[in-house]
Formats: C-alpha cells, sequence, structure tokens
C-alpha cells in the first residue's frame, strides 16, 4: 500500500496535523490510531480548562478532542483505529519509487508527479493483519508517557497501589473504579495535580504531594484549583523514600531532599495511605522515531527539529509530545497543525530543500528550543519558537540576540520549568540580516535576581 | 491420599514435579502463592552457571555441570528462552591473578569444558564497553542466560500435563508422622501421603524441622538487582561477573535473555523472609559495583530495580536427600546460586532417590515436549502473518513497549496453570516487563483477565490475595470523608 501522507497517533496531535494537511491539499492521508478511539489522552482528561487559546471557552479533554474529531470526519480523512504501527524503517534501497537513483546517477531533485516514499510503515491490526504502507512523509505524533516508578529509583517493596498518576486516572474516569482510598502523590506534574483533586472529588483522602523540586512541576492555576482549594498539602524538596506493605501499599515514608536532591537523614516522615501516585515527568515516546534512526535532541527527548518540525529526515516531521513535552493542548494543535501544512507543502514539493540552516541557541536558562533551527528561505511568514526554562526566574526578561546583537527583550513576572514560554519570530525580521548565523535566546534576570 | 507431596512450586519444586511425572505416583505440588515462581525464583539472575565456582566433589559442582549441559536440550523440548551467550570473570588486579589460575584449574576439575584465561587485548574485543580496570578474565564459553520464569513455569506446565495436582494458594501448616508417611496440613485441608519433598526455599527449615531432629537452619539472603532498557541490552554480550576486589564480593553484569541489561545482587542476610524491599544503600551499592566492570554503566536507563532471596543455608551447602531421621521426607534445601543451573539435574537426581525409596514403573504416556506461548515481539514477519490468520487477536497490542498482543494473553490465562493475576500474565508473556512498567496495559490486562476468569475487575490482583487494585467505585465512602473533615 502507498499514502502521500502517513500521521501516526490519532491524538490532539495527530488530528490536528491531518486537519491541516487536508486543508493544504493532502488527499491521500492516513491516521494510524493504536486506540479503539480518536482523540489520544484526552479521552481520559475529563476536567474541564482545555481549549482556552483556541475556542476561547472551556472544554473537557473529551469535547476539545470531539471538535478535532469532528472536523476530521467531516474531511472524510481515514483512519485506521486498533492499529498498531510495529515499525518505522527506511525504503530499500533499489525499492519501487526509487528507480533511477540507486545507479549513482545524479540525484534528481524531487520530481514531478509521484513522490518518492520516505519511509515504510509496518502496522499490524485485527482486521488486516500485519502489512506495510509506503508513506511519501510521515507526521510522528506519538504522544508521551509517564515516567515509572523503577525509573525514579524509589526503593521499598513492590505492593499493588503504586500507579502512574494516568494509570488511575483511566481506571476513575474511563472505568468509575477508585484504585485507592488514602493516597500520597509524588511528583507535582500537572497529571498528579488534577488527580489530587480528582481522587478527592471522587472521595479518596488525598494526604500529600510531594515534589522533589523547590518548585512545582505544573501549572500555576492547577495548584491552586487543584491543591489549594482543597487544602491539600505541597511538600517542595521532598521525595519518596520507602515504600512499606507487601501486598498492598500500607505507608510511604517521605523525607527532605538538600539541594542536590538526596534525601536529609532525619527529616523522614511515615505516611500511612494504600496508593502511591507518581507524577514524576513525561517522556516522549520515540521507540519509533529511534527504529528510523532519527536524530534526537537530549533536552527533549524528542527528535530535533528545523522551523518545518522536519526531522533531519526529509519528509519525516513531528510535533506535539513526541517532539516535546506541553503543558497545555492548544499549543500542541497549533503545532501539530503547522507538521500538517509543512507536509503537504513537502508533498507538492513546495518545501524547497534547507539551503542555510540558522541554529537557535538555547542559553543562559533556557534549556532547549523547538525548532532548533530554521532557514528563512523556507519558513512560514511568522515562526512560533517554543522552549522551556530550567529554573525559576521573578522579573527576568526573555531576550533575544540575531548574532549577538539583542533584537527584543521582553519582561515576565515568572519564568518556571512547569510552563512552557514561546517567542515570535518574523521571516520579515530576519531577512533584514541577510548572513544571519545564529539566532540566541536567552533569560536576563532582573538586576541578577536569579531565584 | 498421594504418593507424593512437593512443597513449594519454584524452580527446584516444579523439576522435581516434572521428573517424578515420568513414574506411575500421584503427585502433588502445594504452593502458597497464588502461582507458581513466585519466591527465589521469580527475583535472581537469570544465569546459567558454567560450573567453575563450585568445590571440586561437592553435589553443588556435579549437579551444576549437569544442569548446565541439560540446559540448552531442556528449552528446546520445553521451549522456554535460554541463550548460551558464555560468560567472564574479571580480574581486576594483577595480583589477583593467582585467584583467577584457580578458579580455571577448579573448573576444569569440575569437568566444565572451554575454560580458558583471556588477557586484556583478547577481553576487549569481545567486550568493547569492558572497563579500564580489567587486565584479564576466566573465559566460560559454556555459561548461559535463562529467563527464570519461563524454565518454571515450562517445567511446571509439562509437570501438569502429565498428571502432577498443583494446589495453589495453598499454604503448609504442620507436618505430622503417620503409619504410611506424613500428613500434611494446610489452609485447604490435609494431605496423606508416603513422600515429601521439601522445596520450600527460604522456608525449607521450617519444614525439615518439623519432622526431624537434625536441625537445619536457611538464612534469607537479599540481593538486589536493577534492570535496564533494552535500548541497552547489547552494552555487554557475556554475562560479567567480578573477582572480589578490596570493595568486597563482585556483583554481575549481564545481558538478560529477553535483551535488557541486568546488575546485580547484593548480598545482606536478612531476618524475614518476606523483606523483598529494595534500599537506596542496596541500589546505590549495586550500581557502583558494577560500574567496576564496565566503563559508563547506563544506569540512566534504569527501568526497575527488585530484591531476591536466596535461601543460604548456614553451611553454604546444598542439602539434598532424604532427612537421616525421617524417611520419606526429601530435602531440596539450601538451594541458593547456582539452584537455576541445577535445576533440571536436580530434579532428576532427587526423582532417582525417591525411585529407590518408593518403586515405580515408568509412565508410557508421558509427554516430554512442551510448546510455549508464541511472541509476536520475536517472530518474524512469515511467521506473524500465520498467527494473526490463525487468530486475529494476535494483532491487538495491548502491551506496547514488549508488543504484546490480547491473543498472547490469552493464551497465558488459558494455558494449563493458567495466569490469573497480573503478574501471572507479566512472567507468561512480559506484557508490563517494558519500559513503561505497565503503566499503560496493566488496565488494559486486568480487564482482559476479569473478563476470562468471570470475575469482577476488583477482584484482580498483582499476585497474591490482598494486592487487588481497585479499593471500589468512584463517590463511594463520601460521607466517611465529610465525617473525617469536619
Amino acid at each position: 500500500m502507498k499514502k502521500d501522507l502517513v500521521i501516526i497517533g490519532g491524538g490532539p496531535a495527530g488530528l490536528a496535523a491531518a486537519i491541516a494537511a487536508r486543508d493544504a491539499g493532502v488527499e491521500d492521508l492516513l491516521i494510524l490510531e493504536r486506540d479503539a478511539r480518536l482523540g489520544g489522552i484526552l479521552n481520559q482528561c475529563i476536567h474541564n480548562g482545555f481549549g482556552l487559546h483556541t475556542f476561547r471557552e472551556e472544554l473537557t479533554g473529551p469535547e476539545y478532542a470531539g471538535r478535532y474529531i469532528d472536523q476530521v470526519l467531516a474531511r472524510d480523512i481515514p483512519c485506521k483505529l486498533n492499529t498498531m504501527v510495529v515499525d518505522l524503517s527506511d525504503v530499500p534501497r533499489g525499492a519501487e519509487g526509487e528507480k533511477g537513483e540507486a545507479e549513482g546517477g545524479p540525484k534528481p531533485e524531487r520530481p514531478e508527479g509521484r513522490k518518492k516514499s520516505v519511509c515504510l510503515v509496518t502496522v499490524m491490526n485485527r482486521e488486516e493483519g500485519i502489512y506495510t504502507i509506503e508513506a511519501g512523509a510521515v507526521i510522528l505524533a506519538m504522544g508521551c508517557r509517564e515516567r515509572s516508578r523503577g525509573a525514579l529509583n524509589i526503593p521499598g517493596f513492590r505492593p499493588a497501589g503504586i500507579y502512574s498518576a494516568g494509570t488511575a486516572q483511566r481506571y476513575v474516569n474511563m472505568e468509575g473504579r477508585m484504585p485507592g482510598r488514602e493516597v500520597v502523590i509524588l511528583g507535582s506534574g500537572d497529571i498528579g495535580l488534577i488527580m489530587a483533586r480528582r481522587m478527592t472529588l471522587e472521595g479518596a483522602r488525598v494526604k500529600l504531594v510531594a515534589e522533589l523540586m523547590p518548585y512545582s512541576g505544573g501549572l500555576k492555576r492547577n495548584i491552586v484549583q487543584c491543591l489549594d482549594d482543597f487544602g491539600i498539602p505541597l511538600k517542595l524538596s521532598h521525595t519518596v523514600v520507602d515504600i512499606r506493605g507487601k501486598e498492598r501499599v500500607e505507608a510511604v515514608v517521605i523525607a527532605r531532599v538538600d539541594e542536590y536532591s538526596r534525601p536529609i537523614p532525619g527529616t523522614e516522615e511515615t505516611v500511612t495511605c494504600d496508593t502511591l501516585l507518581l507524577s514524576c515527568g513525561l517522556i516522549p515516546e520515540n521507540e519509533l522515531s529511534d527504529s528510523l534512526g532519527v536524530e534526537m535532541n537530549p533536552a527533549t527527548n524528542g527528535p530535533k527539529v528545523n522551523e518545518s518540525l522536519e526531522t533531519d529526515r526529509e519528509g519525516v516531521f513531528a510535533c506535539g509530545n513526541v517532539l516535546h513535552v506541553h503543558d497545555l493542548v492548544d499549543y500542541v494543535s497549533e503545532e501539530a497543525a503547522q507538521a500538517g501544512r509543512r507536509a503537504a507543502a513537502f508533498l507538492d514539493g513546495r518545501l524547497e530543500k534547507t539551503k542555510r540552516e540558522i541554529p537557535i541557541r538555547a542559553v543562559d536558562g533556557v534549556r532547549y528550543t523547538v525548532p532548533a533551527s530554521l532557514d528563512t528561505g523556507r519558513m512560514e511568514e511568522t515562526q512560533v519558537v517554543r522552549f522551556r526554562v530550567g529554573n525559576v526566574y521573578r522579573d527576568a526578561a526573555i531576550e533575544i540576540s540575531f548574532d549577538g546583537k539583542v533584537v527584543s527583550s521582553r519582561k515576565k513576572k515568572v519564568l518556571a520549568p512547569g510552563e512552557m514560554e514561546q517567542i515570535n519570530l518574523k521571516k520579515a525580521d530576519l531577512e533584514q540580516y541577510g548572513d544571519l548565523k545564529e539566532i540566541r535566546i536567552a533569560i536576563r534576570p532582573a538586576d541578577g535576581g536569579k531565584q | 491420599m498421594t504418593d507424593i507431596i512437593v512443597i513449594g512450586a519454584g524452580v527446584t519444586g516444579c523439576a522435581v514435579a516434572r521428573e517424578l511425572a515420568r513414574y506411575d505416583w500421584k503427585v502433588t505440588v502445594l504452593e502458597r502463592a497464588s502461582d507458581v515462581c513466585e519466591g527465589t525464583s521469580k527475583a535472581n539472575s537469570g544465569i546459567v552457571h558454567a560450573g567453575f565456582d563450585a568445590q571440586p566433589g561437592t553435589l553443588k559442582a556435579k549437579l551444576n555441570v549437569e544442569g548446565n549441559r541439560m540446559m540448552g536440550e531442556l528449552s528446546r523440548e520445553l521451549d522456554f528462552p535460554f541463550r548460551n551467550n558464555g560468560s567472564l570473570v574479571l580480574c581486576f588486579d594483577e595480583k589477583d591473578r593467582p585467584t583467577l589460575q584457580r578458579l580455571l584449574e577448579q573448573g576444569k576439575e569440575n569437568g566444565v569444558e572451554g575454560l580458558r584465561i583471556i588477557e586484556r587485548p583478547e577481553l576487549k574485543e569481545l567486550e568493547p564497553n569492558i572497563s579500564d580496570g580489567a587486565v584479564a578474565a576466566l573465559y566460560a564459553p559454556t555459561g548461559g542466560i535463562v529467563c527464570p520464569f519461563g524454565l518454571t513455569i515450562a517445567l511446571a506446565e509439562n509437570a501438569a500435563v502429565n498428571g502432577v495436582d498443583f494446589r495453589l494458594n495453598t499454604e503448609v501448616r504442620e507436618i505430622e508422622r503417620t503409619d504410611f508417611g506424613y500428613r500434611v496440613i494446610t489452609n485447604g485441608g490435609a494431605f496423606e501421603t508416603r513422600v515429601v519433598i521439601n522445596a520450600a526455599g527460604v522456608y525449607a527449615d521450617r519444614f525439615h524441622n518439623m519432622v526431624s531432629g537434625k536441625k537445619i537452619r536457611i538464612i534469607p539472603r537479599k540481593g538486589e538487582y536493577c534492570l535496564m532498557d533494552k535500548k541497552v541490552g547489547g552494552f555487554v554480550d557475556r554475562t560479567l561477573f567480578q573477582l572480589p576486589t578490596i570493595y568486597g564480593k563482585g556483583v554481575l553484569v549481564t545481558p538478560t535473555v529477553h535483551g535488557n541489561l541486568l546488575a546485580g545482587p547484593t548480598a545482606v542476610d536478612v531476618e524475614d523472609p518476606e523483606a523483598l524491599n529494595t534500599t537506596r544503600e542496596g541500589m546505590e551499592d549495586l550500581l557502583k559495583r558494577a560500574a567496576l566492570s564496565v566503563n559508563g554503566l547506563p544506569v540512566r536507563q534504569v527501568i526497575t530495580s527488585f530484591a531476591g532471596l536466596r535461601a543460604h543455608e548456614e553451611q553454604g551447602d546444598f542439602i539434598i536427600g532424604q532427612a537421616e531421621d525421617a524417611p520419606g521426607f526429601f530435602d531440596a534445601a539450601g538451594i541458593e546460586s547456582p539452584g537455576l543451573s541445577c535445576a533440571p539435574a536436580l530434579g532428576r537426581y532427587l526423582a532417582q532417590m525417591v525411585l529407590q525409596y518408593l518403586p515405580a514403573g515408568e509412565k508410557k504416556n508421558f509427554i516430554a515436549g512442551r510448546k510455549g506461548i508464541p511472541s509476536m515481539a520475536l517472530a518474524d514477519a512469515e511467521e506473524r502473518q500465520r498467527l494473526i490468520q490463525e487468530n486475529p487477536l494476535y494483532a491487538n497490542v495491548v502491551c506496547r513497549c514488549e508488543l504484546v498482543t490480547e491473543g498472547e494473553i490469552l493464551d497465558a490465562i488459558h494455558r494449563p496453570l493458567g495466569a490469573t493475576t497480573l503478574d501471572g500474565v507479566k512472567r507468561r508473556t512480559r506484557a508490563g516487563m517494558g519500559r513503561c512498567q505497565a503503566g499503560f496495559c496493566s488496565p488494559k490486562t486486568v480487564e482482559i483477565l476479569a473478563r476470562e476468569l468471570v470475575k469482577d475487575m476488583a477482584e484482580i490482583g498483582k499476585n497474591d490475595a490482598g494486592s487487588e487494585f481497585l479499593t471500589g467505585y468512584n463517590k463511594d465512602g463520601i460521607e466517611v470523608w465529610e465525617e473525617v473533615q469536619g
């Protein structure tokens, strides 16, 4: 089977990418979704607060997903559900669509008409078995997963009652079943905060949220609405140092940590509970990107992309949480729409090869940027650059410089690792710098007032 | 009334049961846990030792070398994962060379084949990530790695297919002598038997001491491990042991038969035979020691850690055979390392001893072979296609990390001695063993278990009773909560 565009993942990123690609003229596309329905993790996010930026109203997760699913259905975009992509690989040399290249002749520019395939997508489902799709372009939109207890090296017993916050969310919100009654939450990521409120509303007692770092990993609004409003204490600079209970969790021991995140002896406190929820970070699910050999960014655990959200593999794009973990789904949709447009441009030959890549450097408190580079010749009129900071800053400024010259400095009251930031770069501005070599994004603390 | 009762369905109990199943006996295995392979057998290194460690002339040495020789054929017969990857004992100090030499000679005396000492250049060639500190090594090409669950479950299933009666969730409380043999009293009633085989792991002393005046003592020796992602499974190809260093007894770094990287174990004697908890000190210690063997141990790739308890006998030897003062009571006690490697030989050895005590004829219809659960993850394209045609559920992926399908999970549940718990499914199929550690698949697996076993999801547990995942429905107990708050 051949497809112009294959989109891996039918969550918010995949849906928005598909809609944008179709609207930009891609007729022959396919969404591959491993779950039984479209919408991804939004389906279990029944709280509201989604869509404020996109729709100017507060939707629940399923409602937000529904708006995009409706658009996909209205456009008759084909989807395969319950379909797992088991492999993503190179098109073998000399295979169909590569004709004329294997002979060592001059490599043609992208041919007119039928496009060549950029990779092979091997999929599997109940109805059709296992087969391979030759894709003219691919959008990676696989999302992310939660960091597990094992990856956190939490010592203690291994009883039932230890869940990632998302697993607990699924039990409560999808099955209507409670995974525990007395809960301690480790990590103040947004899902953990949301689950603190949800578990409380459903009748459990959430005893506390412990956070290893001296600041929360979640959005400020979630701290207020999910913890403060319910009187749930947030213990910063604390971690779980022991888990007790052989069959079921009976207690956890928490302790204060020092500035190197090491537990401080003597500060241990035993908290009886039957459940420990973990909300300690999300990891982009890049097993397929790895199988294709896409270059990764160690700071995001996602692919390294240019202004077209294109990976180092021509015609392979990435967006959403597989690219870097977002806080707000609105920005996932926005980013994914760009990936969809760029894939469409690639497929009809409008996306020229990169000629001059200008690196975007994340410095002085900025941990990474997406994209990591841009080419003014290829970029859209405005390019959003998203990034995260590595620490909490108050009254600091986001500073953009072109070849060492500061071109913009925007004050922010608070910058925190839990909140993604973004700046806009205008093509017109960049083109004025004919020979621009480097863009830097940095944090300038107010009067050195770093916190 | 039964002929033989085996206490304990770990690898030793199951290996013995499978050998006993060859003869015309009525055999019952009593297991306290909800599944086979729930004790020492579930948390160990998964190593098939070559056999150079044990003192020449000991039963340990003999059974190890024999067990090692049997493992390859057994893995084909019973279809469980085994790989003969070879092992290396690393020497970090020139002045330890005599120890390495002694180990070589000991191994030769034990009958280990192909042993030789290799120097650093060859070592570096075999294992590019070998630590700069390793000066030489003892190379044992017959060393191997096995899936400890796969081995134990295969033995148990094959025993069950051949008529052995497995009683799970059955805890032995007392053993009394009778005119006939023994009365074994459990939470599930009393069993009259002629012969008892004590393969109770860390509890073997308890049962031995119920019938024998010659007391034994088993000390649970805790070993902690860290398991790393399959991404780094190829970090080493052979099993790397260490000669004892100034930092003490060494730990190993090995690929597992499923392609993860494993480091461990620590060795700490504990009082509590249930102390399966890991500790911060233990994990830090083992990773520090493991880092001596290789350059750049990928510690950030740890996906889980666990602890096992070895049944260490005070004298440090296996106790195998009939208790002197208790005819018909056979011990397989103190089976610590290399117990897994010895299991096939030990089973045969013990069955022969029982045969002398209680003669029996060979079964004519013994089924020696077993076919394991197919693995979509390991199958090639053609095999995958064939499996899906046979049952489309082999295309329905439940565990994404390890690519385990609903078809495989159904197999695990509906086989002889099928899985009834999440851990049971995990050990038979690897669902939940991957890098997300069951985050995504556990609710689905719980749902499938409940559906297939015709139970409510709230009745499905991780392993034994009390380990259920769900505690009720949303909004339960809201009133109680209000009172607490008020």
